[in-house]
């Protein structure tokens, strides 16, 4: 029997219409775990470097994390991946909500999506019953409307949807796929577009096994609990009014400009009311005690629910407020754009308009007031109307396509990807290798274990060192107590703090953990719920193979390495790994050269950042170092 | 009523739907109490107890699986309430033929709340931190016939297919040899 896991994936292939059920294999669990692991191991195999993500060979994967639907607390992540025609690099995308343990109870870790429908269609999956449905009549319809259609014409009010609205349909760049009030990002959305799939609804009535239940029972039900009354897990956003940390340090418009003094107690004072006037109640995902997500009534507008710096992304683009998103972000929800990549593209659009480099003859009748002028470049986005049309394809490509000096707006990109707008004095050596080396391509999906900054006194840090249990080994305990200076730290203590930073994110990736439970939040206060030391033993006890810290940590570095050969072997190299260069106003390229050098060391990867073969080989990754040194990428 | 029956106390289990998140923890619990060996399977299917979800309606409700019925009622009012639509079903127990709701996925027979009652509290209500379920005990009522499990699979068979017909399956099902 197989425990926490059902032991089949779903092949679903568009061109043809062919369904498959198949069987897996046990010994890719273990290798693996769930979730991104095993989705990684089956594009490296299956989708070469030579398959544009246009095409119907590229693969669009939506793998349950191993844990789900157990009773592992806070275990509800579906991992999307694909290659993104954006980067031309493996895209990695999470959702929350209750898809993912739905499509287990139906029967299926996975879902696999190969080829390309010939009209819009949707995947229906009941149990065993499998269908691709016509969707010519949902064309063009905001997510949660075609959620609300196809569960009634199905009559399954149970199920759960995942759809692409307005952007996915358009094959826009920064499109999302929505479910519920959560949604998976950067880079999934415009492939399930290009394969014509609208949506994919799950209705699940099978039974999860877990292998020794009543141990842990007992233990996630103490953990429920403890969760629920911690102040350490789950996003603080959504209780904390005080809201200056992103206003006064993250830039506005197209990540251009800090406004230091921007908060207030007045404007918090403001804030407050609009939120607390317009919020229905804070809800959270499946199986977890917190409550992440405002659901939120604005007048006039279609109710939506929104968490963390979401809810800040528009009006800080467009130098508004907060009424600005509650009037924007809904509809901008339903069209399926993701929150982060697009504010930033509609905020470039229009600093080239100032520029003079975007003309009138560009956007005819475009409005004066930026606010304006962000509704106006949405909806040209989201159609791929005139200007929109370039501007889909993200700040990288449409400067340019656009050129005439473009390009030097292109500020806030990483490989070919926007990132978080942050713009600061000093160097931060651990944030230097995480935005650079990070393949997931947010800084937030690489950080979250180590503080972000040291304690001020001797005395606060022994404070906060005393109750760490996360720590993977005492030696971090030690780098906290001795850290007084952001930028003064050794390379050395850098690198295994970006390890393990990195680590726990690949650990959630696989197992579906909510990354505010465990790898996120660590770095706020240090008392995390899920950490290297704990997570191992709910893996034992839920799925019956034994589990400790080096496994689990060899399977991090497994699942990391076969993600970055993916990427090399689509031609990621050291040149590519450069943080904005205007990301932090004071550079010095000698020493962030020896700092990612000795990184690239660390991880046993060689001066151009392509993984050894002793690493590989070692990590059991032997078809790789095989295929690498085939393909000329290692030599022998 | 008897003088003994108003002075027995049965538990029941309150609801503030205000603290609902949608965690659906009540149903991983119930499903595994009820799983056998206990906690060896989670199937919200198999929970007697659902949270009807609607979130663009704001409609988060765990109701619990109380009474069979064979014929579905004519229950189709609505009800406001601060501004959200609620239908009549949201609040319902009932297992009925006119939704798909507290029916064991494998038989299709009916599941009903049992308010796990050598437990300390229903495993619904310990399993909810958020205090969205509380258990409390409140005066018995009386009811005619007290149906246990088993009658009323029976119940819904004999329903479904006629009393005839379950008796002759029963009987050649029991033959010996």
């Amino acid at each position: 029997m197989r425990y926490s896991e059902t032991g089949y994936q779903l092949e679903v292939d568009l061109s043809r219409g062919n369904i498959e059920r198949i069987e897996t294999d046990p010994k890719l669990t273990e290798l693996h775990l769930g979730g991104q692991g095993i989705n990684a191991k089956i594009i490296y195999d299956r989708v070469g470097p030579e398959v544009d993500p246009f095409s119907p060979d590229n693969l669009l994967i939506f793998g349950t994390g191993l844990l789900l639907a157990t009773p592992v607390v806070g275990a509800n992540r579906t991992i999307v991946n694909t290659i993104s025609p954006q980067t031309g690099l493996f895209a990695h995308s999470v959702m929350g909500g209750w898809f993912g343990p739905e499509l287990k109870h139906a029967g299926y870790d996975r879902i696999i999506i190969r080829g390309k429908a010939d009209g819009l269609v949707y995947l229906y999956i009941n149990n065993d019953k499998v269908e691709i449905r016509d969707a010519s009549h949902l064309r063009g319809k905001g997510v949660t409307e075609t959620a609300t259609l196809i569960k009634e014409e199905l009559k399954e009010p149970n199920a759960q949807v995942a759809a692409i609205g307005l952007a996915g349909e358009n094959r826009v760049y920064s499109a999302s796929i929505e479910h519920g009030w959560s949604s998976a990002a950067r880079g999934v959305g415009v492939i399930m577009g290009d394969k014509r799939l609208k949506a994919i609804v799950v209705r699940g009535t099978k039974d999860i096994n877990i292998a020794r239940p009543a141990e842990l029972w007992e233990l996630t039900v103490r953990l429920r609990k403890e969760m629920c009354e911690s102040d350490g897990v789950g996003d603080w956003m959504a209780v904390d009014e005080d809201d200056s940390f992103h206003h006064n340090h993250f830039s506005w418009g197209n990540s251009r400009m800090r406004r230091r003094n921007f908060w207030s107690p007045e404007l918090e004072d403001r804030w407050y009311n609009l939120k607390y006037d317009n919020m229905d109640r804070q809800i959270g995902c499946y199986n977890c005690p917190k409550a992440c997500i405002n659901v939120i009534s604005y007048p006039g507008r279609k109710r939506f629910g929104y968490k963390c710096f979401g809810k800040d992304t528009y009006h800080m683009a467009a130098f508004k407020e907060l009424d600005f998103s509650y009037e924007i972000l809904g509809v901008a929800q339903e069209y399926g754009f993701d929150s982060y990549s697009t504010p930033q593209v509609i905020a470039f659009g229009i600093e080239l308009y100032e520029a003079g480099i975007l003309t009138d003859k560009d956007m005819p009748d475009f409005p004066v007031d930026p606010g304006d002028r962000t509704w106006y470049l949405l909806e040209k986005i989201a159609r791929r109307e005139g200007i929109g049309d370039v501007l889909a394809n993200g700040i990288y490509w449409a400067a340019r396509q656009i050129g005439n000096g473009a390009e030097a707006y292109d500020h806030n990109s990483t490989k070919k990807f926007e990132q978080i707008p942050i713009k600061l004095g000093k160097l931060n050596p651990a944030y230097f290798l995480m935005i650079a080396t990070g393949e997931k391509m947010a800084i937030t999906q690489i950080e979250g274990s180590f503080p972000q900054d040291p304690l001020p006194t001797r005395e606060e840090r022994e404070e906060f060192v005393s109750k760490w249990d996360a720590v993977p080994d005492e030696k971090f305990k030690q780098y906290f107590l001795e850290w007084e200076k952001r930028n003064e730290i050794s390379n050395e203590r850098t690198c295994a703090i970006v390890d393990w930073n990195e680590a726990m994110h690949y650990i959630d990736d696989s197992t579906g953990l909510c990354a505010f439970v465990s790898s996120f939040r660590g770095q706020f206060g240090g008392g995390i719920a899920y950490h290297i030391n704990n997570i191992p033993n709910q893996i034992t006890l839920a799925t019956g193979m034994e589990f400790d810290k080096d496994k689990l940590w060899k399977v991090f570095q497994r699942n990391r390495t076969l993600v970055r050969a993916i990427n090399v072997r689509r031609g990621l190299r050291r040149a590519d790994e450069r943080p904005p260069e205007d990301h932090w106003a004071v550079r010095d390229e000698e020493l962030e050269q020896k700092l990612l050098g000795d990184y690239y060391e660390f991880k046993g990867w060689n001066m151009e950042g392509i993984p050894t073969k002793v690493t590989l080989d070692e990590l059991g990754l032997n078809y790789v170092s095989e295929d690498f040194l085939q393909r000329g990428i290692l030599k022998p | 009523m008897s003088t003994e029956l108003a002075n027995q106390k049965v538990r029941n289990i309150k609801v503030d739907l205000d603290k609902c998140n949608g965690c659906r923890s009540c149903e991983i619990a119930c499903s595994a109490f009820h799983a056998k060996p206990k906690y060896s399977s989670i199937n919200p299917a198999r929970s007697r107890i659902r949270v009807t979800m609607d979130l663009l309606n704001d409609e988060y409700v765990p109701i619990r699986a109380t009474d069979y019925t064979k014929a579905g009622c004519d229950g189709r009012r609505t009800y406001t309430i601060r501004g959200k639509e609620y239908s009549e079903c949201s609040f319902c127990g009932t297992v009925c033929p006119t939704r798909d709701l507290f029916k064991e996925p494998d038989s299709g027979l009916p599941l009903k709340c049992d308010m796990c009652e050598d437990e300390k509290e229903p495993l619904c209500v310990q399993a909810c931190p958020r205090g969205v379920l509380t258990c409390e005990e409140i005066d018995a009522v009386q009811e005619e016939v007290k149906l246990d499990d088993m009658e009323l699979g029976m119940r819904s068979l004999i329903d479904k297919f006629g009393s005839k017909k379950v008796a002759d399956t029963y009987n050649r099902m029991t033959k010996k040899g």
